[in-house]
């Protein structure tokens, strides 16, 4: 027996939460643009103390203009898919869950690019096209996903994957043929690309759609782990199943949803951080739900900065990176499961 | 008795006077499925009938789709009968919430398949979901009833191990463990000894019906091992084709004709010397010559 303590989840958090901490100041440092820590150090303590006035204009527009809010962009989009990740794993008890491989990311790429055609003027309806889209995704494979009224892993995989390429089809279609229209590109929507910083106006609705998703989530953590033995004994222990299957359903395609429409279609990263956290911490959604939410924000820092680095002075989107490393580990725990 | 485990697993409240309370009563329940809610039904339960004391352990027996699993959803509560009422100490068990149902009522199903593996400990801890609150980390009181639980079962010593490298008959016991955790009053218990080598499965029902003596639950099993319940069930409810055939104490119920005609077999039944009834199978007249 080794239940999971306060304590523990604290340490864990905290340890995660400084391994962040690291990689988004080496992630202000490098770039296209070389910065060394030392200035980076003496900067940042000088806005600590309110000298922000005094920062060198050059310096200030690379580093506090266009790296760190795409930085702050990146832990918000990598946390909210690892949640989302973690969350349909459980729901739909399937490991190789994850909003990209289930068509809910493309689901809610094309309902906030809907949104844009129909209503560019209002900058507020591409989130919540991209959530009335996630939802209605997730209730399609859902229903593809039963045979004789249970949930069969192939066929919910086969059904979500269909459902992706069905729709990423639309998404090519739609962008051919209103080519010249103000929309971000065709790269964005299907891979994902964090170099479109949000507008301003939304940044407090995705800050708080994200806490409030994740906070969501969390409460049914106990139940999610439950669940994850299936609805039947959930039931019996005292799980309102009805209620948490709700709840986590809308919070996960909330959290995808905001994910996409501020950088697109980003695959595999709701998929191998929470596998990768289970290796490392072991299931329990108590701890797996927050150490994904900080990996999650770590890969996504650590993927970017490298998209932004390695073929410098071009930038790859993030989306390449995270594909490159998600797919071989994709078909690696397909192969296990179907052993 | 031993009462330093009742007050640990299973110390609930009626006095210690009322010997053998009623725990379960069954009165004329009965379900039907169908299709949508026009069609006509495509499987019924008629109305059934009968009672659980607490110490007490009730088989219900019959072939397959024969309404046995129905019948066990209705008393856990996760269905609500059509006509008729399950009351769990006076209480309709469908009516219960789910979080009170739990404190009430454990159901053991033959397996239970994990998608990612937990250790034995945590897995019985699961068994005090229905206690806590929110994130429900572990108090030492619960980690004390796991304990005991596991303990009671004989399997301590498995605390650590993950859940996937244990055997059946180990992994049945720390499924039982949880269960116990649960501190019902009632435990159902669903083709337990689906699994099992008959070796394990006598081990089983003995250790229901200790587990029954020393926490006083009611104990309702489902099976189809016709020996095994003639062995150790104070009561028998027979049903077939969604009918219930009998009720009562197993030397009444195990008629030869009956029991044929019910299992579509050739069978024998002996009373053997403690007033118990047994149960042969016997070689159909043409495989005697070969």
């Amino acid at each position: 027996m080794r239940p999971l303590t306060v304590k523990r989840l604290l340490w864990t958090c905290g340890a995660l939460a400084a391994v962040l901490l690291a990689c988004v100041v080496l992630a202000l440092k490098l770039g296209a643009v070389p910065i060394s820590v030392t200035d980076l150090v003496i900067n940042l303590g000088r806005i600590a103390i309110g000298q922000s006035d005094q920062l060198p204009t050059e310096y200030r527009l690379i580093v506090f203009d266009l790296r760190l809010p795409r930085i702050l962009l990146g832990i918000m989009v990598g946390a909210a898919l690892s949640v989302a990740g973690a969350s349909f794993q459980a729901l739909l008890r399937n490991p190789l869950a994850d909003p990209f491989v289930l068509g809910v990311s493309s689901g809610a790429a094309l309902g906030s690019i809907l949104m844009l055609i129909i209503a560019p003027q209002i900058a507020v309806l591409s989130p919540v096209g991209a959530f009335l889209g996630a939802i209605a995704t997730i209730t399609v494979v859902y229903f593809l996903g039963r045979r004789d009224g249970q949930l069969d892993s192939t066929t919910l995989l086969l059904g979500g994957i269909i459902s992706a390429s069905f729709l990423s089809a639309i998404i090519m279609f739609l962008m051919t043929t209103l080519a010249g229209r103000d929309l971000r590109g065709m790269v964005f929507w299907l891979m994902g690309d964090l170099s479109t910083p949000v507008p301003a106006g939304l940044r407090w609705i995705f800050t708080a759609g994200l806490l409030i998703g994740i906070g969501a989530i969390y409460t049914t953590a106990a139940d999610l782990n439950l669940l994850l033995t299936g609805e039947r004994e959930a039931i019996h222990l005292g799980v309102d199943v009805t209620r948490v299957k709700l709840v986590v359903y809308v919070s996960a395609s909330l959290l995808t949803a905001l994910a996409v429409s501020a950088s697109g279609a980003i695959g595999y990263v709701g998929l191998l951080v929470p596998h990768a956290v289970r290796l490392i911490f072991g299931s329990d959604y108590r701890l797996l739900i927050p150490a994904s939410a900080l990996c999650g924000a770590i890969a996504i820092v650590l993927a970017d900065t490298l998209a932004r680095t390695v073929v410098a002075p071009t930038e790859l989107p993030v989306g390449a990176m995270t594909a490159m490393a998600g797919a071989p580990i994709f078909i690696y725990l397909l192969r296990r499961g179907l052993r | 008795m031993s009462t330093s485990s009742m007050q640990t697993v299973g110390g609930h409240g009626d006095s210690p006077q009322r010997v053998r309370a009623e725990r379960l009563n069954v009165e004329q329940a009965s379900y039907a499925y169908s299709a949508t809610a026009q069609s006509a039904p495509t499987f019924t339960l008629g109305a059934t009938s009968f009672q659980a004391h607490e110490r007490e352990l009730v088989a219900i027996l019959g072939p397959n789709a024969s309404g046995k699993s129905t019948l066990l959803r209705l008393i856990s509560g996760t269905i609500a009968p059509l006509s008729g009422r399950v009351e769990l100490d006076g209480e309709e068990t469908s009516r219960l919430d789910v979080r009170t149902r739990a404190q009430r009522i454990a159901v053991v199903h033959q397996e239970s398949p994990a998608v990612y593996p937990v250790l034995a400990g945590d897995f019985v801890l699961q068994g005090r979901h229905p206690y806590g609150r929110a994130l429900r980390f572990a108090k030492k009181e619960d980690i004390e009833i796991a304990r005991n639980a596991l303990a009671q079962v004989g399997v301590e010593h498995l605390s650590r191990r993950s859940m996937g490298e244990l055997s059946g008959g180990e992994k049945q016991r720390v499924i039982l463990a949880r269960a116990l955790a649960q501190q019902p009053r009632l435990i159902l218990l669903d083709e337990p000894t689906l699994h099992l080598d008959i070796g394990a499965q006598v081990e089983l029902l003995e250790r229901m019906r200790q587990l029954a003596q020393e926490n006083r639950y009611a104990v309702v099993i489902v099976t189809h091992e016709l020996s095994l319940a003639a062995e150790f069930a104070d009561q028998v409810v027979l049903l077939q084709h969604g009918r219930c055939l009998r009720v009562g104490p197993p030397a009444a119920v195990y008629q030869r004709e009956l029991l044929e005609q019910v299992f579509e077999a050739p069978l024998d039944v002996e009373i053997g010397p403690a007033g118990r009834p047994r149960v042969n199978l016997r070689a159909r007249r043409g495989e005697d010559a070969t």
